[in-house]
């Protein structure tokens, strides 16, 4: 393989790693965030006692998340020098302002704030203690933000200009320099989609988790008898303490669901108009079609994709849909993937030069098989989310008194086996727009197409050996610690938290404290 | 050739600016690897004392290792060229580096979140080489990037990974390790009570023999052979009077003052080796031509007075966030410090707060 292919399965694999952990973090920093909230505002002793043993529950799984997400976020930030080098000096003068910005504004917010939220309890006023996981939660917000105005610039170059003298891209004043680039319509519509995932990812968690020991406890209080006071006690646990959670995590489900939708929508309608090779490739649609359908199922090998549309067969069509998603009309007319390419090759020519100074064949079509089938991943996938939601939302039904729990061990491992779906949704999602752009790594702009570069013009001049090594070196020492962050993250929610034990003189919870032994 | 050392003020400050990153990350995670150096300096004290050095650096290192991340991506923006050469052109010493800072972030999150000395232990041992393999690499890295390596008409490195390890940057990383390890001591003093404060203070006044002979050795090779300016023999001076200094403020057990020669020590060193390096950033050792310098490595005026005005705004807010956690955590950690798994009614955690409120 030439260092090339190396780079960018370097690449693609440390980013989807690091882009596991992520959408948990940012959505569980928020959701861990309102926890606690509702633990220092509770008016009851009960319902604070609560919410505080599940705020340190989850916390504590979003430590162990947090430092996997941190570690290989390092990574990132080097590899651009590192395995991309010519795009560095390509893109530096605009790319690295928000990468810089995202230091500043988010990564020590969220480093400094984590620390003093974990040590920090006993040692400042409650009410300040909660602000400083409120600041981790912004901070990862902000993270995002930042990185995914990076990122946007590469799918649609903004407020920059091409210096014929250098040959490289700056940032232009007159085209409003570093406010463009950070209110990039991408961006604006990225954004909130990459948001809504990470609190699907973070809701069906705490659904899947808590559902499993809301079952767990109700089933124990059924064998326990309810008369009994172990019965009793199970009883309480699965009510009180678990079945709040679930109901809290369908919430986030619900409201990410809207957003992802929304946002998915409108970023479909602007890929249509930045990037209509990657509309086209998402349908693996190579002939111009109007009013075209959307395929729900396809057959044909990757080959098949990859050489021409020919042996691809679409079995269950839904007519229109692709227009519509595209423009919002039902008889659009769609080019197709090999229409797209002749006009490419037309206006940037049918071949480049590589850093080497050798001119090589370019073919301006992404990988079709991928991005078919990474776009029905990210959309289906978080099926299983919606089915966990209304069966969640159902079992649970019921208030006060009448608040219901279920035993139902197809509930519990259904809520199990949804957990791990809307990551793989994400990785997806990242995967369709990623691939979708090749060969650019930075797309030209329709509107102002100078600002341009290929990925095979933006990779480091490294013998393929030296690539190796470093991919062998990430993808062994990323494997182990997936091992252990797995395991870790395992026992932590199968351990539960501990049920409240009530002082039989003075008749007080015993409320943990938040300190997390560390 | 000309105006290739002739840099901008803008240009200058940021060269600057980004020796300032590069002197907060190797002041604060400084001591933060030293600490973790001293993991193996106390190993035989056992689990619980090596757990007790660590939460020294607990709520802070995580905060302190983001001056270099966010470090490396003002390079990226201030200077592009610079960015991608080093970084590039470093490759394998990277690759080096960014596997222990990785493996290191994990043994602080997850020494303690699993019940066992055994799986304590192993990460003991991550932590040991996460103290002392970084500040190896730095040094090694940086006398390089003050000495010169090879470099093409494209900006590409053309020295290998051996020739890196030339015995001048292997005598900096000696230097980064001994300098760190003695700097980390002195804030242990500053954390700890007890028999781990007693012999902190004994560590520390063994190791600031070989480091005064190291660091003296170091930095007057580096004047005489690579320092661009002789006006760097000022910083190179200060350093060693700071490192002397140390000996008898140790003896007067002038904790405090100790730590502050060291900082003062780290803060000069850093301040020669910029120094001496401007106007380059990376000086090419078989063709000044193929240099890369202050002037020719950054980015446009503009972006940079872009950056500079965010940098302006944000910063001041993140250096308050940060002295305000170094006061909330001011107290030195003993051993009862752990909290007793399950120990706390509501009392107790009322108790506390108020407490906390009491001392301001
Ligand atoms: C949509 C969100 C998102 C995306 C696309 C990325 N990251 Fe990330 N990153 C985060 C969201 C995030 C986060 C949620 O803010 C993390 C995860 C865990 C954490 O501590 O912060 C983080 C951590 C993190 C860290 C460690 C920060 C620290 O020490 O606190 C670095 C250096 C990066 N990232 C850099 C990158 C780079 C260079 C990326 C692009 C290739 C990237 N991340 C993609
Ligand atoms: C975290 C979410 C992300 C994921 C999962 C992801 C995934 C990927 C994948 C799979 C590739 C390989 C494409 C290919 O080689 O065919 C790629 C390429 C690339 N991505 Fe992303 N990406 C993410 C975010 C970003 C961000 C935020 C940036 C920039 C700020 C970025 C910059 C790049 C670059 C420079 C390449 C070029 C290398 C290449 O084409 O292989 N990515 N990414
Ligand atoms: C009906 C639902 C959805 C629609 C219509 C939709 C649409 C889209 C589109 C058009 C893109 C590509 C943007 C571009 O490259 O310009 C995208 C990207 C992405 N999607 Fe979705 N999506 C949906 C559901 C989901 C779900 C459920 C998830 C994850 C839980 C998800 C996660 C992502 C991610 C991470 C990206 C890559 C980042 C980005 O470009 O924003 N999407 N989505």
């Amino acid at each position: 393989m030439e260092a090339l292919d190396l780079a960018r399965w370097q690449f693609g694999i440390t980013t989807v790693y690091h882009f596991i952990f992520v959408p948990l973090t940012i959505g569980l920093s928020l959701l861990v965030a309102i926890m606690h909230t509702r633990a220092v505002f509770a008016k009851d002793v009960q319902r604070k006692d609560a919410w505080t043993r599940m705020t340190k529950f989850f916390g504590s799984m979003l430590i162990v998340n947090f430092g996997i997400g941190i570690a290989t976020g390092i990574v990132q930030e080097f590899q651009f020098g590192m395995n991309w080098s010519e795009y560095s000096r390509f893109v530096g003068d605009v790319f690295g302002a928000p990468l810089a910005l995202e230091g500043l504004a988010a990564f020590f917010l969220e480093s400094v704030f984590l620390g003093l939220w974990i040590f920090g309890w006993g040692k400042m006023p409650e009410k300040i203690h909660l602000l400083t996981i409120w600041a981790v939660a912004i901070g990862t917000m902000a993270s995002a933000y930042f990185i995914i105005a990076a990122n946007s610039f590469m799918q649609h170059p903004v407020g920059a200009m091409l210096n014929p003298e250098t040959g490289r891209a700056e940032l232009d004043p007159s085209q409003g320099s570093i406010f463009a680039v950070l209110t990039n319509v991408t961006t604006l519509a990225a954004f909130p989609h990459v948001i809504s995932g990470a609190w699907l990812v973070a809701g069906a968690f705490l659904t899947g988790v808590a559902s499993w020991h809301m079952v767990k406890h109700h089933r124990a209080a059924r064998e326990a008898g309810l008369e009994t006071p172990e019965g009793e006690e199970q009883h309480r646990a699965a009510r009180d303490l678990y079945r709040p959670v679930v109901r809290f995590g369908v919430i986030a489900m619900f409201v990410s669901a809207i957003v992802l939708v929304v946002s998915g929508d409108f970023q479909a309608q602007i890929m249509f108009r930045q990037q209509p090779m990657k509309m086209a490739s998402a349908e693996a649609l190579c002939e111009t079609e109007t009013g075209a359908s959307f395929s729900i199922l396809s057959v044909g090998g990757p080959d098949a994709f990859a050489t021409d549309c020919d042996g691809v067969t679409h079995l269950i069509e839904v007519p229109y849909v692709t227009s519509f998603l595209a423009t919002h009309t039902l008889d659009a007319t769609l080019q197709g993937v090999d229409d797209l390419n002749a006009q490419y090759k037309e206006q940037f020519g049918e071949t480049a030069v590589n850093i080497h100074g050798e001119e090589v064949a370019v073919d301006y079509r992404p990988n079709l098989f991928v991005t078919y089938w990474s776009f029905r991943l990210m959309m289906g996938l978080a099926a299983f989310s919606g089915i966990l939601a209304f069966w969640a939302l159902w079992v649970t039904r019921g208030k006060g008194e009448h608040a219901r729990t279920t035993g139902s061990k197809a509930f519990q491992w259904f809520a199990v086996l949804a957990i791990p779906m809307p990551f793989l949704a994400n990785s997806a999602g990242w995967v369709f727009t990623e691939i979708g752009r090749q060969p650019w790594v930075v797309h030209p702009n329709p509107d102002d197409p100078t600002v341009r570069l290929m990925t095979l013009q933006g990779v480091s001049n490294h013998p393929s050996a030296m690539v190796i090594t470093s991919l062998v070196a990430f993808t062994l020492v990323y494997g182990v610690l997936a091992v252990i962050w797995f395991r870790m993250m395992q026992k932590a929610a199968l351990k539960g938290a501990p049920l409240p034990q009530r002082d039989p003189d003075t008749d007080e919870l015993d409320t943990p404290t938040l300190s997390f032994d560390y | 050739m000309d105006t290739m050392l002739d840099p901008t003020v803008l240009q200058t400050l940021w060269f600057a600016l980004i020796a300032f990153f590069f002197l907060g990350y190797f002041v604060l995670e400084g001591f933060d690897f030293g600490v973790q150096m001293n993991v193996a300096a106390f190993w035989r004290r056992g689990v619980g004392a090596r757990g007790t050095v660590l939460k020294t650096i607990g709520p802070v290192w995580d905060g302190n290792e983001v001056w270099v991340i966010t470090g490396g991506a003002l390079l990226f923006a201030a200077f592009p060229e610079w960015y991608a050469t080093l970084f590039s052109g470093f490759y394998l010493a990277l690759l080096l580096l960014l596997l222990v800072l990785i493996v290191r972030v994990c043994a602080f999150k997850w020494r303690e979140k699993h019940d066992s000395d055994r799986w304590r232990t192993s990460w003991d041992v991550v932590h040991v080489i996460g103290g002392f393999a970084p500040a190896l690499l730095w040094g090694v890295a940086f006398s390089n990037i003050v000495a010169g390596v090879a470099i093409d008409e494209h900006h590409w490195v053309t020295t290998s990974l051996l020739g890196l390890l030339n015995p001048f940057a292997l005598l900096g990383g000696l230097v980064f390790v001994l300098l760190f390890w003695l700097h980390g001591t002195l804030y242990l003093t500053l954390k700890v009570d007890g028999p781990l404060r007693e012999a902190s203070h004994r560590l520390a006044g063994v190791l600031v023999w070989p480091t005064i002979v190291a660091g003296a050795a170091y930095l007057l090779w580096f004047q005489l052979a690579h320092s661009n300016s002789w006006l760097t023999l000022i910083p190179v001076a200060i350093a060693a009077v700071a490192l002397v200094a140390v000996v008898p403020l140790g003896r007067a057990r002038r904790e405090g003052l100790a730590f502050i020669a060291t900082t003062t020590a780290i803060t000069a060193a850093t301040i020669s080796l910029f120094g001496g390096l401007f106007p380059y950033v990376m000086p090419a050792s078989n063709d000044p031509a193929n240099s890369l310098t202050v002037a020719n490595a950054s980015s446009t005026e503009h972006t940079l007075t872009v950056m500079l005005v965010a940098l302006a705004i944000l910063m001041p807010i993140v250096i308050a966030y940060t002295i305000w956690t170094y006061r909330v955590f001011r107290h030195r950690i003993t051993d009862e410090d752990s909290p007793a798994p399950g120990a706390g009614l509501v009392e107790k955690a009322k108790q506390s707060y108020r407490d906390a409120f009491e001392q301001g």
